[in-house]
This record gives C-alpha cells, structure tokens and sequence, in this order.
C-alpha cells in the first residue's frame, strides 16, 4: 500500500482531485463532507489521505505516508536538508504563489536587497532596535537574507494578516507569500526587485524509495506510467 | 553522547579548566538559561536561526546560552575588576539545521582575559593558554586579524558612509564584495537608483505613509545617495590593495614584510601592523614558532561578528571536523555591552569531545 496525503479541503484539494482525474485517477472523499477519509479509483494499492498541507511535510519526512501533495514552498521551509528527505516528482501548475519580501511603497528609496540593508543600518542607528520583518516563513527568508548579506534586521513571527503588520507598526516589512500582489498594493507594499524567495506550486512528493517495500515500489511504477510521469 | 562518553568529556573539561585557574583565571558558571533580547540584538538572525529559543512566564523570552562570552562579559562588566582572567566549562547549545550530523549540544571550556595593558601580550597569553591546554595533538594552527582589515578601511580615501557601509560588512565578504564593486564603478548603478535620483519629485509615486520609517528618513538616505552617486569612485590602486590584503595567505613572519610593503601605499594599516608584530613577538617570547604559524588575510571573516582584532583556530587533519578550538579579540562587544564602557579582551575556547576524539580516548 502507497498512502497518498491530499491536502483536505478548499481549492488545493479539489484542483489535486482535478489533477489526477485528468490523468484517469479519481480521488473522492469517502462518506460524508466532513470525514477526512478518501477513496481512489484507477490504481490498485494507493490510499487516499486527507490532511492539512502544512502536515503534509512532516508526515512525508516521518514515513507515515509515501507520497503528498503540498505546496513547494512549505516543503523548503518545513523540513531540514529536504532534497535528501523527499523528491520532487511533478509541479502540478496550481496553487502558484510567490515568497517575497515587501516593504511600505513610501520608501521610495528602497527597490533592492542592497537598499534594504543600507535602510535597516540607518534603521538600526535611530530606533535602537533592528529592522523587523513579519512572516512566517523564518527558515527560508533567513536563509534567503543570509545568502544576499542583509543585516540588522529581525524576524517577527507573523502567522496571519501579515500585510498589516506595517501599519500596525509591529514590523517595519514583511516576507510572506502572494499571487497577484493585490492585497500588498491594498496595504501599501510594494515588492523588492530582487526580493523573490521562492516561486511555489502545488507539487507531488515522494519519501525516498530506499525505505520502501517490493510491493510499494511496484505499485508506485504502475502510478508513474499512469500519470505518464 | 552516551553517558560514558559525557563524563569523559566533562572529567576533560575540568581538566582543561584547572589548567587555566592554573594560569590566574578565576572560575566563573553562568546561567543555562539567559535572557533572549541582549543576545539576539547583538548577534542577529544568524544566531537566532541557530538557538534554542524559549519563553519564560516572568522573564518573556529566553534562550539556552549559545556561548558563553556575552554572559562572561557582562559578569565582568558588572564587576569593574581589572585586570581580569576567567575561565569556565559548561554545555553550549546549538541548533544544527544546515548540518544536522553536528553536534547541537556540546561542552566548552573558555579562557578570557580582560586587561589592556598590553593587548600584545594579552593576545600571545590566550593562544599560548589554548595551545597549551591542547598539548602535543596533530593540529594546525590559523591566523588572522580583522584589525587590519578594519584600519585599511577607515583609511581608504573615500566618505564617510561608504567606510561606514563597509566597516558593517566585513564579516559577509559576499556583500562586502558587492560594496567594493559598486564604490570602485565596477558595477553599473542599479536602474531603479538611477530613476530615483533622476526624478523631480522622488515622492511622486509614494504610497501612503506608514510604519515606523518616517518620511524623513526616506529623505535623508536620498540625500546620502545623491552625496554618493556624486562621490568619485574608490581609485582602483586601493582596490588592488584591499584585494592583496584580503588574500594574504603566508606564514606569520613572511606576512609582516608582505604588509610592511603594502602600508607603504596604505599608510592607514601602519598602527595594526605595528601591533600584529608586537603580538608575533609576544607569541615568539612563549615560545611559539611564529615562522611556521599561518596566517591568512580573511581569516574570521566568516564567523561571529564580534571578533575585531587578532583571531585563531586550531584544526584537525579531517576537513569536516570544527575546529577543536577558536578565539579572538573582541573590544568592540564589550563596548557595546558596556554602554561604551569598552574593556579590551580576548578569549578563547575548547572543545573537550573533540580533543578526546582526536586522542582516540572515546
């Protein structure tokens, strides 16, 4: 058996139910609206599993399901090391958000990480405190500002409405994840040139195969064909 | 760590530590716990990323202590006794996420010295204390001073906030990099700097003004990169120079001639290189060959920010071991944790599991 973790409501699932239908294999609910158990058709020996995309990359990384879809995003920030711990098997070109940075479109005197860093410093020096930036995602923009040599800055864990962090001054920018950018405009942000973090999708994982039994690696190669993969 | 191992590493570390009381250091502990805010103000997101970070009901956020030298400091600080030397074992604590197979707890064992007398010598006393205390293990010694690199800086002729721009990244060479390039008009000016300080009005598209950042300080860094973009570019003599220095890569006493010759046209260096030959010379004087002891330009560039002086690591033949043991001088910490009450000090640390794992001992 090959458990398969689907996120369990709103578009994600349905537009993964829609992926998969349209390669000849029905994912469906099972019972009742509000029952997280699943049922699928058109390949033998794969269980349908309903969870929250955010548990989706512990579960994998745990082994308790072999395969999950989830956004590219929460996989990069969830799991250590994750290219040894899951591989990407198919972008599914729904659920596209980008992780960026954003800061007030008053500071029109900051377009780049190079502006960014040269702010937070002046910053720094006249609030006493390091320039805070709201999100959630903390490994990935650490990493992300890391990487560019940005300093005197701070996280702030933000795990909602993070676009009004900035007006409710308890964040100077924030790093979060949008697709259209409406609600940044609506907020007065705008995005750095340079400040793209990650560009998400929904995406099919597996758990490295080393782990697997016969059965499970048979199973997975007719899934493959199947999904022409 | 199995139990057997932990208590040798500890018996290691008392060890390690009597033979630095041995030396006039008084025996210090700090708290496991220490308040968050200092540490993380001071160190930044690198550290916080790294730090187990916990909250406490009365005293709001907490971390286990990451290393010991801030707590030390502090301690120091409040006492006002000079001049000072402390030494201290206890586990240290570390998150591992980049490599998970590194230990993310281990023990310490610390050698500080808190007087500014003779920084030379105080410098030569702590690399001595830690060579010492590490015995006759195959290591290698390495070397460096971030001073120099510091002086060459403020003695570039360019302005101010240039020097400032990149005094605050020498310990990120990618930025400072960047920097050099983009003073030195080797990069071209970014586009959206160029519309800026093209415009008539730069505020003509600003939204509404929000958060903390005020609309003066929008306008004061226009200001600081009008004054820039009419700065001329860092004569590329100078670059050469800083390239020189920052990939040096000699033995100690090759280096002072390296430097003699490049202070002739970098005047500025000309105090740090004085004090880099009186260290050698103090390091000579306890006995260590300074013809055989690397040193290397960029040296301690890559590691805590707060080292701005002298820096060494002592390194096993095994590339993907840490180094068994670290130190530098740290001035400027302190001054920061002082309120500008600054103690010239220097320190370093060793790491008992790792010089029982070297010695085959577990």
């Amino acid at each position: 058996m090959l458990k398969l973790g689907v996120p369990s409501k709103g578009r994600l699932m349905d537009k993964t139910f829609q992926w998969f239908g349209s390669r000849g294999i029905a994912l469906r609910k099972s019972g009742s609206e509000r029952e997280y158990a699943g049922e699928v058709e058109g390949v033998d020996g794969v269980e349908l599993v309903l969870l929250s995309a955010g548990e989706i990359p512990r579960e994998l990384a745990a082994g308790r399901i072999q395969l999950g879809v989830t956004g590219s995003d929460l996989v990069r920030e969830k799991l250590v090391n994750w290219e040894n711990v899951v591989r990407e098997m198919a972008p599914m070109g729904f659920g596209g958000a980008d992780l960026i940075i954003a800061v007030p479109q008053a500071w029109v005197d900051v377009d780049t990480l190079d502006d960014l860093d040269a702010a937070a410093a002046a910053f720094r020096a006249r609030h006493g405190h390091r320039l805070r930036i709201a999100t959630k995602y903390h490994r990935l923009v650490r990493d992300f500002l890391r990487q560019a040599g940005v300093a005197d800055y701070a996280l702030v864990d933000s795990q909602g409405a993070t676009e009004g962090t900035v007006k409710n001054e308890t964040a100077e920018a924030i790093a979060d994840i949008t697709s259209t950018g409406e609600t940044l405009r609506a907020n007065g942000l705008k995005v750095l040139s340079d400040g793209l973090i990650h560009a998400s999708q929904a995406t099919l994982f597996r758990t490295s195969r080393a782990e697997w039994t016969g059965e499970q690696r048979q199973i997975w190669k007719a899934l493959e064909r199947q999904l022409g993969l | 760590m199995t139990p057997e191992t932990l208590i040798a590493v500890l018996a290691e570390a008392d060890r390690l530590r009597d033979g630095f009381a041995a030396r006039g250091a008084l025996v210090v502990q700090t708290d496991v716990l220490q308040p968050a805010g200092t540490l993380l103000d001071l160190y930044g997101e690198d550290i916080r990323g790294r730090s187990y970070l916990t909250s406490d009901p009365v005293q709001g956020e907490m971390v286990l202590r990451p290393d010991f030298t801030v707590p030390v400091v502090q301690m120091h600080m409040a006492s006002h006794a000079l001049p000072a030397r402390y030494t201290y074992a206890g586990k240290v604590f570390r998150k591992q996420d980049q490599d998970p197979s590194r230990a993310n707890e281990f023990v310490q064992v610390g050698f500080e010295v808190f007087d500014g007398s003779n920084p030379a010598k105080a410098d030569a006393e702590v690399f001595a204390a830690i060579r010492d205390g590490l015995g006759d293990l195959p290591l290698r010694a390495a070397t460096g001073d971030i001073g120099i690199l510091m002086a060459a800086v403020a003695g570039l002729r360019t302005s101010q906030p240039r020097k400032d721009a990149l005094a605050r990244h020498i310990w990120r060479p990618r930025r400072f990099r960047t920097l050099l390039d983009r003073f030195g008009g080797r990069s071209p000016v970014p586009p959206s700097r160029a519309a800026l300080l093209g415009a008539d009005d730069p505020f003509a598209a600003a939204g509404p003004e929000i958060g903390l950042r005020s609309r003066r300080e929008v306008e004061a860094r226009i200001a600081t990169l009008r004054t820039d973009a009419a700065t001329p570019p860092i004569s590329r003599e100078e670059l050469a120079l800083l390239d020189t220095l920052m990939g040096l890569r000699e033995t100690s006493d090759h280096v002072l001639s390296r430097l003699r010759d490049i202070a002739v046209d970098m005047p500025a260096i000309g105090p740090a290189v004085t004090r880099l030959r009186a260290r050698l010379d103090a390091l000579d004087a306890l006995g260590v060959d300074v013809s055989a002891l690397e040193f290397e330009g960029s040296y301690g560039r890559t590691t805590l920010e707060y080292y701005d002086g002298f820096v060494f690591g002592f390194y096993a033949a095994d590339p993907l071991m840490p180094p068994v043991a670290t130190g530098g001088r740290y001035d400027a910490l302190t001054a920061r944790l002082g309120d500008g009450a600054a103690v010239p000090a220097v320190g370093g640390v060793i790491r008992p599991d790792l010089v029982l794992a070297l010695r085959g001992a577990v």
